[in-house]
């Protein structure tokens, strides 16, 4: 099969190309580095099928970044190249086509973001662009999908013209001349977004901004979540569920491993779905009628945000606060996705450019930042004492996070790198890629969390049933009653926190805490060993010894914030 | 008057022109990769806050450059 390439400048739409030409979903995010790994995929061109990879976005092809050289090996064994091209951008885009021109491979152009460059009052002549670059060049816009089928039946027009090397001097003297022959400006008044764009980014609007934007983001997460709770699942659980339900259990015969394990226990002869704890009653009441509901809700707001462009803003407006840690703005991007699930999380830290940075973003993330999963059993069991006490939590989390970040940066040697970055337009988020995003992350938690959470409520009650986690709770118990202040069988919660976060809270909701017990030990849940997704991931990015320094840093810090806590309250 | 100021002693609206990089290949490149190049008309967008970054527009483009970063780059105001 041929192999084609997918190749073009950070950001410019070739995750939203990808996903036209092949009909594999991947995210499209309005930030420079969505695709950091490539994805391949296959698409059909006339009767024919060809390979599709996307290729990491790059600037050049010098091989001066981890992206560049990825893209420079590529190149050795693709057929042909979709060079995917911002119109809103031409310069620097053309520069890094005409990089591709000398290498020996046909290139046809995909105009993409036509409808901006319309619409910022950018004409190009596409017949003259064609002429001069002696290629294909085709309008498009992913988004939408125009042009898209022009592209396709065009690909077997891909051709190389042969130009001679050029030095990069030379190559940036082209493309400036090709721009003034093909690039028309018209002069116009600044939009609205411009003017919102600009104030976004000075420190004195800014900063208020900044801080209406994630208050608002946080009351419509909370607003929709709680909707979704009341009005739809739970009154599904009680009306539905919980009769079904009732009638297996009178069917099974009571004190019996299978009842236990399905069922769990009857409390004053009814099914509760946090205590009761059977894999159908809790273990599917918790993912679904107190998770997912708020995994919806923190998508879809995350989805817009990404796709407005108002993150890379954020980072700007963050970068001092982030130097204190050793990070620069940028870390606030996988932090924000930590606080969805703390995988995706770790996994955007490879738009960090240094291993210190990895190393120290990735390990606060995973003792500060707590999951929606967890957050969302976090407001529903411990928010029924008042929100004080989940505000305390929040505030604890969030000192530790810049206390951390802190203290890795002093200890681990070097420093961190100056930022540039490109900021983005502002851009109306398309209803489209925020449905698309929001249903495929929604499918990979269903996916990926469903069935750990049936796996781990069914290994709770088995290992309560043959009476292990007594052995376990007794010998564990001096740590967890003297530091913590907790009763003995807390234990079980925190051992079973390294499956799933949000299971182990649901346990610490069948043991009859004080609301003191509980701020403290969900704290120190959170932050901490990792659960197992968390740690495979983890050590996937970091290797083994960077993450025993990281797993040692949870387990000091979760000691002494717990037992601080426990102290103080 | 044409004076050479480093980018963080221009003022927030002003335009001028790069010159030169102070720093290594590595600078460089980073900086020509997003368009910022010797001869390119720069305008600072922001006032720095502390030791912010700084943002420029270049051609359409938005770039936040780190204060470090910005202190290396010479432009020339007309003033
Ligand atoms: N207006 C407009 N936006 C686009 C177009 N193509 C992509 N985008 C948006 O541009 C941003 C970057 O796209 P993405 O596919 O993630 O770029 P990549 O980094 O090159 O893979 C996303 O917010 C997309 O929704 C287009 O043709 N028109």
């Amino acid at each position: 099969m041929k192999k084609i390439l997918l190749m073009g400048n950070p950001n410019v739409g070739k995750s939203a190309v990808f996903s036209r030409l092949t009909g594999i979903h991947v995210i499209a995010s309005n930030y420079p580095g969505t695709t950091v790994e490539f994805t391949q995929g296959t698409m059909k061109i006339g009767d024919e099928e060809a390979i599709l990879i996307d290729v990491p976005g790059t600037y050049g092809l010098e091989a001066t970044s981890k992206a560049e050289k990825i893209a420079v090996e590529m190149l050795k064994d693709g057929d042909a190249v979709i060079n995917v091209v911002d119109a809103t951008n031409l310069e620097r885009n053309l520069h890094l086509t005409l990089h591709l021109l000398e290498r020996n491979i046909p290139v046809i152009i995909a105009l993409n973001i036509w409808d901006d460059a319309k619409h910022k009052g950018i004409t190009i002549d596409v017949k003259k662009m064609e002429e001069l670059l002696g290629v294909p060049v085709v309008p498009t816009v992913a988004v939408t999908g125009e042009g898209i089928k022009e592209l396709v039946s065009r690909i077997p027009q891909a051709c190389n013209p042969k130009v001679a090397r050029r030095s990069e001097e030379e190559k940036w003297t082209e493309a400036g001349r090709i721009l003034d022959k093909v690039q028309l400006l018209q002069h116009r008044h600044h939009t609205l977004l411009e003017v919102i764009g600009d104030a976004s980014v000075k420190p004195l609007s800014g900063i208020p901004i900044a801080i209406l934007v994630m208050f608002a983001a946080f009351k419509v997460i909370r607003f929709i979540g709680e909707w979704l709770i009341g009005n739809v699942f739970e009154p599904i659980f009680e009306r539905f569920w919980q009769p079904l339900m009732m009638q297996l259990s009178s069917i099974l015969d009571p004190g019996s491993f299978l009842r236990s394990i399905i069922i769990g226990k009857l409390i004053d002869g009814e099914i509760d779905f946090v205590q009761s704890f059977g894999v159908l009653t809790t273990g599917l009441f918790v993912p679904i009628g107190m998770v997912l509901p708020y995994i919806f809700s923190f998508y879809i707001v995350l989805g817009v945000m990404e796709d407005s462009g108002y993150l890379p803003r954020l980072a700007v407006l963050l970068d001092n606060l982030m130097h204190r840690m050793g990070l620069h703005g940028w870390a606030i991007i996988p932090t924000l996705l930590g606080l969805g699930c703390n995988v995706p999380g770790i996994m955007a830290t490879r738009i960090l450019e240094s291993r210190r940075e990895r190393l120290i973003t990735a390990t606060i993330i995973s003792i500060g930042v707590p999951c929606a999963a967890l957050q969302a059993m976090i407001w529903g069991l411990v928010g029924e004492h008042g929100g004080r006490y989940v505000a305390i939590i929040y505030l604890s989390l969030f000192v530790v996070w810049v206390v951390l970040g802190r203290i890795l940066n002093m200890i681990l040697k070097g420093e961190s790198q100056g930022l540039i970055m490109e900021v983005p337009p502002y851009r109306m988020p398309s209803l489209q890629t925020v449905v698309k995003k929001l249903w495929m992350r929604m499918a990979a938690f269903l996916k990926e969390a469903l069935p750990i959470v049936l796996l781990g409520i069914m290994v709770v009650n088995i290992l309560y049933f043959l009476k292990i986690f007594d052995v376990l709770a007794d010998f564990a118990a001096p740590l967890i009653t003297n530091v913590f202040g907790l009763p003995k069988e807390a234990v079980i919660a925190m051992a079973i926190g390294f499956l799933r976060k949000d299971v182990a809270v649901g346990m610490l909701g069948t043991l009859d805490l004080t609301a003191k017990q509980l701020v403290v030990a969900a704290t120190a849940l959170a932050m901490s060993f990792p659960c197992i997704a968390t740690f495979v991931v983890l050590f996937k990015e970091l290797g083994i010894t960077d993450t025993l320094k990281s797993v040692l840093a949870m387990l000091i810090s979760s000691l002494i914030v717990g037992g601080l806590l426990n102290a103080i309250l | 008057m044409v004076e050479r100021i480093s980018l963080t002693d221009m003022n927030a609206g002003e335009t001028g022109t790069a010159v030169e990089f102070i720093g290594g290949r590595g600078v460089h490149n980073r900086l020509c990769a997003l368009g910022i190049r010797p001869g390119k008309k720069i305008t600072r967008v922001n006032a720095a806050f502390g030791r912010g970054p700084i943002i420029v527009r270049v051609g359409s483009t938005q770039i936040a450059l780190g204060f470090g970063m910005s202190y290396k780059v010479i432009v020339e105001v007309e003033r």
